[in-house]
């Protein structure tokens, strides 16, 4: 953060930004559930230029056996960024970085899940950043999210996770590489918006009062839209086939089967 | 927020954290309560009956119940135990005592080994989630022969169908015997054609679960498949 300086405009006379948003305005955002039929539940996010999948296995009998809790289920999530990534190629394997991640995501998502439901249990996520392009940590969080739902794991509610930051002096939500590498300030956010809580809160670079507050409003908002995507996706996956499926005579038959 | 009469909303797919009902319903499965609303813990379909707000899970993993039959597989054998992989999070140790023989001590590896299938009831489950299964009932067996299918086991109600019905069919139009676990493994004996077409019909059923009209369609399947064999 700050160090760094470029000859990049991070923003214009007009008030856009390096790919023409607007400071209020995200990335485009896709998220599908389900794309992996190995796992138990997975999730596939595509943001601005980020690529994250996402798996989740469990509740699982949990290994190694020391690290079971006789009370309550270990959400376990491993973060990597693949070597092809980035621009010059990552080395492989964890670093400080992605374990720092891991760890954070894992507490974000313990702060949902029922874990005393499945005590000596764990429920093992996995993101792996297929393609990186600043705003990893929360497609990350976003995605695993979405696959533990998928994965019919109880859950008070989903978690939504967006980032603000400050670039060219300006607060801004989402930002995108430029703006994370040469902006001033950046705070990733994750949050519960049926509680209104928050899950996962850092800040990386230097800010106001005023600033911070300002950044974490549009983060919040931020995630507010994300929630909805997130939804989306989940119904999504159910949906068509209901839908598009020949109506037959015997509906009502088959309506009660479920019930 | 939404409708609470019991005819609509049958099929309203929710996601965890969407509310269900803030009228004063009771919580059925799959919901959590905070004050007197009741929200959605899985990803499912509302389902209301009476005055009962519940979640039918569309996904998620096998989690034993007293009096559930369920398809397990020998893991390990110990002097008094085997230690049987029921598809849950837990494994699940069947005691000699529970067992339709004499078993002397030691001699268990001579009953059944690693790999071998059984058909088992779930006993007991307490509050630290340790399963207690048993053979010793009637019908209760080692499974000999035939194949064992994986399916998702929430869908396992969609395959026995309405008291049966669907698992009625599916045995009478293949002439096979399958029994259906509820931990989602189906055991399923007889002709090889006939094993394909069971196989084939239950694979639909797990991809088609939700969907309208299935009874239909999988009669038509198990038709078109025996007018083919002839």
């Amino acid at each position: 953060m700050g160090g760094m300086t470029t000859d990049i405009k991070l923003l214009d006379e007009n008030g856009r930004r390096v790919d023409g948003r607007t400071p209020e305005e995200m990335r485009p955002l896709k998220i599908e559930a389900g794309v992996l039929k190995r796992a138990d539940g997975s999730a596939y996010v595509e943001w601005g230029l980020n690529k994250v999948l996402a798996a989740v296995y469990g509740p699982r009998e949990c290994h190694p056996r020391h690290m079971q809790n006789p009370t309550r289920a270990l959400v376990q999530c491993k973060y990597n960024m693949a070597a092809f990534s980035v621009d010059d190629r990552k080395r492989p394997g964890p670093d400080r970085r992605s374990q720092e991640i891991s760890k954070i995501t894992s507490e974000a998502l313990t702060h949902v899940v029922f874990t005393e439901y499945f005590p000596r249990t764990s429920i093992d996520v996995y993101i792996e950043v297929l393609q990186a392009n600043a705003g990893t940590r929360c497609a990350g969080l976003t995605a695993a999210s979405v696959a533990l739902a998928d994965a019919g794991v109880p859950m008070r509610d989903l978690v939504a996770s967006c980032a603000a930051g400050k670039a060219a002096g300006t607060m801004m939500v989402d930002l995108g590489k430029e703006e994370d590498n040469f902006g001033e300030a950046d705070i990733p956010v994750g949050y519960v918006p049926r509680t209104k809580e928050i899950v996962l809160l850092q800040m990386d670079g230097d800010l106001t009062h005023d600033e911070y507050t300002k950044g974490l409003n549009m983060a919040i908002n931020g995630c507010e839209k994300v929630y909805e995507i997130q939804r989306d996706a989940l119904k999504r996956r159910y949906q068509p086939r209901s839908l598009d499926a020949e109506v037959g005579a015997p509906q009502d038959a088959a309506q009660r089967e479920v019930a | 927020m939404q409708a609470s009469d019991s005819k609509e909303a049958s099929r309203e797919i929710v996601v965890p954290g969407d509310l269900l009902d803030s009228s004063g319903m009771r919580p059925g499965p799959g919901t959590f309560t905070e004050g007197r609303k009741v929200y959605a813990a899985l990803l499912g379909i509302k389902t209301v009956r009476q005055n009962v707000v519940g979640v039918v899970p569309l996904s998620g993993q096998y989690m034993p119940e007293r009096g559930d039959m369920i398809v397990g597989k020998i893991d390990d054998v110990s002097a008094s135990n085997w230690l049987v992989d029921i598809n849950a999070p837990y494994p699940a140790p069947l005691h000699v005592n529970e067992v339709p023989w004499r078993v002397e001590f030691g001699e268990t590896s001579k009953f059944m080994v690693p790999g071998d299938v059984v058909l088992l009831k779930v006993v007991d489950i307490d509050e630290t989630r340790r399963v207690h299964v048993s053979m010793k009932e009637h019908g209760l067996r080692k499974l000999t022969g035939g194949m064992i299918l994986d399916i998702s086991p929430s869908k396992v109600p969609r395959v026995i169908g309405k008291n049966g019905s669907m698992i009625q069919m599916l045995k009478n139009a293949t002439g096979c015997r399958i029994y259906v676990g509820q931990n989602g493994r189906i055991w399923i004996d007889g002709e090889l054609d006939d094993i394909v077409k069971a196989v084939k019909a239950v694979k639909l059923i797990e991809d088609e679960a939700h969907s309208v009209g299935l009874t239909e369609k999988i009669k038509r399947l198990l038709e078109d498949g025996s007018r083919k064999g002839e």
